[in-house]
């Protein structure tokens, strides 16, 4: 469970898909970080995360985490984006059975997580198949 | 000075339930149903979509085909009888997703059916009024009906975006009305889980009354008749009552049909008429005029004349269609799924 100040830093991201590039040479970070995992350069520019790419890998979860377990079986895929960048994400709306590394998805807005009956709604990107 | 809709979008969840479907577990007469009710089938949300989650996607279109940067929409409106939260606004969290904020005006709207077109005459409104360039209207709901109830077969899942401004029409507004009274057709009491209804009440002095009022009071004002129009969108809670009101009011099936969901997508409340009016908008032409009137139980009707700019024919495609996401891939689910999905298994307390 994430706390929801966490929750709240990370909105740019969750919500907006905010990345930062490597003015030096053009790695994609995301989350921003300070120091490029490629070259070590320290300057940044703002981007956004393309919004489609293709299921590089994928697992089905069917015994889930608490939190989790009513959404059971599910998909979490590693995502390889048209920008490169790859991100870890649920792949919803598809037929588990047929599901398949090289599919092409694209990113959906969706409800990830709540917090209990009475806590906060947790809002985020998820994929879906793009056609 | 024109004002109007510079981007629109819609969004209909995958899912769908068949009332064969429905009507097999309480034991229904499902061909009556389906004649009744005019409806064969329904959008169903997923657990991890909601009033906000739709509003997200159907805004996101709308702002692709509006080609306006989010900072410049000065105000956020978006009517539901499904908010996910009882004090938070559904708004925060989808300006936030849009990249609107932080100088932007938010505030959910409440009216059963018709809380879509209110954000859409107040969105029309400050841009008429020059408080701002554009500001953005969203209709959206994940509506429930009680387990066996009629309601059951035709509340659904889906949502509409309009960004209003002054600039970048696809369509301008050439009139507005409302008709309202209290009449107690439909309503939901604070902390209950469902809404409940009049029965037969709902139609005669509810429906009918107050949208085909509400269109004659809308012609009449702007001194237009049926002929005028290409196309006529009423609120659809059931495929009989908009087809039977264009009726009354003269307008041909074929100028109805266009805008006329509700067979394959059922009841999405406050998203219903302004999701007719995408449908429209889609394929209409340039010079064409449009009709629309909205209708929300308690009871009152928003009408809007709509005229389409030569601009619809390079925005259209910049956004999924609204046919298209009714009718592509659509996944087909069992009760037993669709009682899970929406929340109807009583489940032993965490
Ligand atoms: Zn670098």
């Amino acid at each position: 469970m994430i706390g929801t100040a966490r929750y709240w830093r990370e909105i740019p991201q969750r919500y907006r898909y905010e990345a930062a590039r490597c003015t030096a040479c053009a790695h994609v970070a995301f989350p921003p970080r300070t120091l490029c995992a490629k070259c070590r350069g320290r300057a940044f520019e703002p981007c956004t995360l393309a919004g489609e790419g293709v299921v590089e890998t994928f697992t089905v979860i069917r015994v889930a985490p608490a939190g989790y377990a009513d959404e059971a079986p599910y998909a979490v895929g590693l995502i390889r984006l048209t920008d490169g960048v790859r991100l870890m994400a649920q792949v919803v709306d598809c037929d588990l059975a047929r599901l398949a590394i090289g599919d092409r998805v694209r990113v959906e807005f969706r409800r990830i997580r709540q917090d209990g009956e009475s806590g906060i709604l947790c809002y985020g990107y998820k994929f879906v198949p793009a056609t | 000075m024109d004002v109007g809709i510079a981007g629109y979008g819609a969004y209909v969840p995958r899912h769908r339930i068949k009332v064969e479907e429905i009507a097999k577990v309480w034991g229904a007469d499902a061909p009556a149903y389906k004649k009744g009710l005019m409806l064969r089938e329904k959008s169903v949300p997923t657990p991890d979509q909601d009033t906000i989650t739709l509003s997200v996607e159907a805004a996101r279109h709308a702002v692709r085909r509006a080609g306006v940067e989010p900072r410049r929409i000065g105000a956020i409106y978006i009517g539901s009888e499904s908010h996910p939260y009882a004090v938070k606004p559904s708004g925060t969290v989808v300006a936030e997703a849009l990249g609107m904020t932080p100088e932007v005006h938010c505030a959910d709207f409440e009216f059963a059916c018709k809380a879509g077109s209110e954000g859409m005459f107040v969105a029309l409104s400050l841009a008429r009024a020059e408080e701002m360039d554009y500001a953005l209207a969203i209709g959206a709901d994940t509506s429930q009906g009680a387990p066996g109830d009629a309601l059951e077969y035709s509340a659904s899942a889906g949502a509409a975006a309009f960004i209003m401004g002054r600039d970048r029409l696809v369509a301008v507004c050439e009139a507005t009305y409302s008709f309202m009274t209290d009449t107690p057709d439909f309503w939901r009491r604070e902390h209950q889980f469902y809404p409940r209804h009049a029965g037969r009440f709902t139609g005669e002095p509810a429906y009918f009354r107050h949208t085909a009022a509400c269109a004659r009071g809308l012609m009449e004002k702007s001194g237009t008749r049926p002929d005028d129009f290409r196309w006529a969108v009423f609120h659809q809670p059931n495929g009989k009552f908009p087809m039977r009101v264009a009726q009354e009011l003269g307008f041909p099936r074929a100028k109805v049909e266009e805008g006329w969901l509700c067979p394959t997508l059922g009841n999405t409340y406050s998203g219903a008429s302004p999701l007719g009016l995408t449908a429209v908008l889609d394929v209409a032409a340039p010079g064409d005029r449009i009709l629309m009137v909205s209708y929300g139980s308690g009871s009152g009707s928003d009408g809007f004349i709509w005229r389409v700019t030569p601009r619809i024919e390079e925005v259209r495609d910049l956004a999924p269609r609204t046919r298209a996401q009714l009718e592509d891939h659509p996944v087909y689910i069992d009760y037993g799924t669709y009682a899970k999905f929406r929340g109807k298994i009583r489940k032993p307390c965490e």
